[in-house]
């Protein structure tokens, strides 16, 4: 057997389609958007805050805190039950890995930056997607910052390297499949989230992670995008009233 | 309590304006938008001033009650996510969490709009149980209001899924709507001094006396209450804040 | 040959190239990595010489010293005073430098800064742990009644001040209310209701408008025609 056409009708180096919006949530010191496919995650960032309990505080550097949930209706299927599962502990965990790499937290000593990842939406790719939302808020809360982390999820189906696996592909029974989601700091092309599940060769994989720099780079593209338009929005809107 | 916003707030009525510049009984600008989430079964985003929440309804089948063998149910859950606020916090449900998710579920249940009957598919052995949880977004005052429009918005764009035997087939939904006989909407009213005003902002919110939700039917009639707020109210100002109450959920029906 | 890949006065992401070769030297907010100059955060590009740097769009108030800002009293101890500084990292305000007057041992200190009070302070002290030091005795430093506080985003506050003030004064004699900004984004206002409203939403207008060009006239032109919609001053 041979994966010859993706179920979606995308080319295999081609991402589901991606929209991006920063400063979206007013209470947050910095919000984004992000959705690919079906798939949509907010972000919001408070912090640079205090820190409490005391004994968590680092007195050399600030600390960053990731969580990573799904709304309770964000599922095809049933309800997820609210409260967390082990399954979205890790994300948090691997989440909190790939941003900090970024970040230089050592002018906020004893201070905490919380980052709350919510998915209204999921289907394929959420971690993925929380990642590229979480990087944009962090920026857009002002943070000092080297680069923005972009990330996407890269595979193989059957005999075929794919970028950006949607629910169909996760589960296709045909033949081997493998999901190995990714994280890249784009500009310095360091990786800074690496997950795998499946069967994949090394080959391949050397393979397929030089197609999703390829992949980051255009996310990172649209993260920018994203983040510009914010503040040059404000200018339009305050071209207009000034008329 | 804040008592200087308070009696900052208090001085400006005497102006007949509140401390974002509104008229007393003014809601900020609202939005519904339905069909949000296409994961969910039914789904609503409602958005007053900066304060945005999400609801979505997922269905179920389950057995029903052993007292109520021939009738589904509801169940309303409510999560004040850390992301909308910085007083959030992580956590199993809080206290306003719950009173949240339990005024929205009484205004609905009590207003009987739903024909519990009507979700019952075998008697004694399968019923549908409709899950509508509320998200918030960015809290900036006045989520029971937006929640529950959300929620009544949501059940409205509900669509029942396709059922293969025991199992519910998720991924195909059908044309069945739910057959909703009215429409209970909640308009809190707060009293901040001795003046009455609707859809409070954060900071009202923080400097409020008492305060009153009130789910009302298009004829008047009143379905759910729930008093809140740290000082007590005599019947005469129940009765100014329930005619206030009426009044705007007519408006508010209105965006429906 | 050194070249400048961005144009200056734009908006600029974590990790976006800004400049080629060793002409020019990085400056707030960005770094060099190689040949290179990068943005080290997210700012508007703005060129001094040879230096490049960023000016911050966002972010929450960090103390620097010397500050003058607005805080909130929100402990009161044997000591002095704890004031929440609109940021990370709380104040200290110490008896002795709480005020001119003499205070005995053992005093009730609320009855001159109670929990909730609002004062304007100065910074004498950070720590590079972020402990911070703050004083009342100064000119224009003092405790706040009446009034309200709004909080504005603390990158916006030079925009709001103005050069030499000029921008915080014109608002001041234009909605006939008192004025205090503090460093840290807190602003104190202090004038009748509706004058009051349009010297908040003025102040809105000026951080959001922060970093265009023709700001003093946009907000000047802005604030007649705000008056004349309300039928000049009460």
């Amino acid at each position: 057997m041979s994966y010859s056409k993706r179920a979606d009708g995308r080319k295999f180096d081609e991402m589901r389609k991606i929209e991006a919006k920063a400063g979206v949530i007013p209470n947050a010191d910095g919000s984004a958007f992000f959705k690919i496919g079906n798939t949509g995650a907010y972000a919001a960032v408070y912090g640079p805050r205090n820190l409490y309990p005391r004994f968590l505080q680092n007195p050399k550097k600030g600390i960053l805190r990731c969580h990573y949930n799904m709304m309770p209706f964000s599922g095809k299927g049933n309800r997820v039950r609210p409260g967390g599962s082990r399954r979205s502990k890790e994300i948090s965990l691997v989440t909190g890995k790939a941003l900090l790499p970024v970040l230089n937290l050592d002018e906020y000593p004893n201070s905490v930056v919380d980052v709350f990842i919510e998915l209204p939406e999921t289907e394929a790719g959420s971690r993925c997607a929380g990642i590229c939302a979480a990087s944009m808020a962090l920026a857009d809360a002002g943070l000092l910052m080297k680069d923005l982390v972009s990330a996407v999820s890269v595979g193989r189906v059957d005999d075929r390297l794919v970028i950006d696996l949607d629910a169909v592909e996760e589960s296709y029974e045909e033949g081997p499949v493998a999901d190995i989601p990714i994280a890249m700091m784009t500009n310095s092309d360091k990786i800074t989230l690496l997950q795998m599940d499946g069967l994949v060769k090394k080959e391949q994989l050397m393979e397929v992670l030089e197609m999703a720099k390829k992949a980051c780079k255009e996310v990172y593209d649209i993260q920018k995008q994203a983040l510009k338009d914010k503040y040059k929005v404000e200018k339009q809107v305050a071209g207009e009233k000034n008329e | 309590m804040n008592e200087n916003l308070r009696s900052h707030i208090i001085e400006l009525f005497k102006s007949d304006l509140r401390i974002d510049g509104r008229k007393l009984t003014q809601y900020r600008p609202i939005t519904v938008e339905t069909g949000v989430i296409k994961m969910a079964e039914g789904s609503a985003r409602v958005k007053i001033g900066e304060t945005e929440v999400i609801v979505g309804v997922k269905v179920e089948l389950g057995k029903p009650y052993p007292d109520m063998p021939d009738a589904g149910t509801i169940m309303v859950g409510a999560e004040l996510l850390p992301l909308s606020s910085p007083n959030f916090e992580l956590g199993p449900p809080s206290i306003e969490a719950i009173e949240l998710a339990r005024v929205v579920d009484r205004g609905i249940r009590e207003s009987k709009t739903l024909d519990f009957k009507k979700l019952c598919i075998k008697k004694g052995e399968q019923v549908w149980i409709l899950l509508i949880d509320i998200c918030t977004i960015n809290d900036a005052g006045n989520l029971p209001d937006a929640s529950s429009l959300a929620a009544l918005a949501a059940l409205r764009d509900m669509r029942f899924p396709k059922v293969n035997g025991d199992t519910v087939n998720y991924q195909e939904k059908t044309n069945k709507k739910l057959d909703l006989k009215n429409s209970p909407i909640a308009v809190t009213v707060v009293k901040i001094g001795d003046k009455l005003i609707v859809d409070p902002s954060t900071e009202e919110k923080e400097a409020l006396d008492a305060r009153l939700t009130v789910a009302s039917l298009e004829d008047g009639t009143l379905c759910a209450m729930q008093k809140g707020g740290d000082t007590a109210l005599t019947a005469e100002d129940i009765s100014k804040m329930v005619d206030l109450g009426l009044e705007k959920g007519k408006e508010l029906r209105k965006l429906l | 040959m050194g070249k400048l890949i961005i144009k200056e006065k734009e908006i600029a992401v974590p990790g976006e190239l800004l400049a080629e070769g060793m002409d020019h030297l990085p400056g707030a907010g960005t770094y060099r990595e190689g040949e290179m100059i990068v943005a080290g955060r997210l700012g508007l590009t703005y060129v001094d010489g040879r230096t490049i740097k960023l000016i911050p769009l966002s972010g929450v108030y960090i103390p620097k010293i010397r500050d003058i800002i607005i805080c909130k009293v929100i402990d009161v101890s044997f000591s002095g005073w704890r004031l929440d500084t609109n940021g990370p990292y709380s104040a200290m305000l110490g008896m002795k430098d709480a005020t001119s007057e003499y205070i005995a041992r053992g005093a009730d200190l609320t009855q001159y800064y109670d929990l909730e009070d609002y004062v304007v302070c100065g910074i004498t002290n950070v720590t590079s742990q972020k402990l911070v030091d703050v004083t009342m005795k100064g000119p224009g430093l003092r405790k706040l009644t009446g009034g309200r506080v709004i909080e504005v985003d603390s990158n916006k506050v030079p925009r709001i001040i103005g050069k030499q003030g000029s921008m915080v004064t014109m608002v001041k004699q234009e909605t006939d209310c008192s004025i205090t900004v503090g460093q840290n984004g807190l602003v104190w206002i202090l004038g009748k209701p509706a004058n009051e409203l349009l010297a908040i939403r003025t102040i809105r207008k000026i951080e959001k408008e922060s970093h265009l060009s023709g700001l003093t006239d946009n907000i000047k032109k802005f604030l007649e025609n705000e008056k004349s919609k309300l039928g000049g001053l009460k």
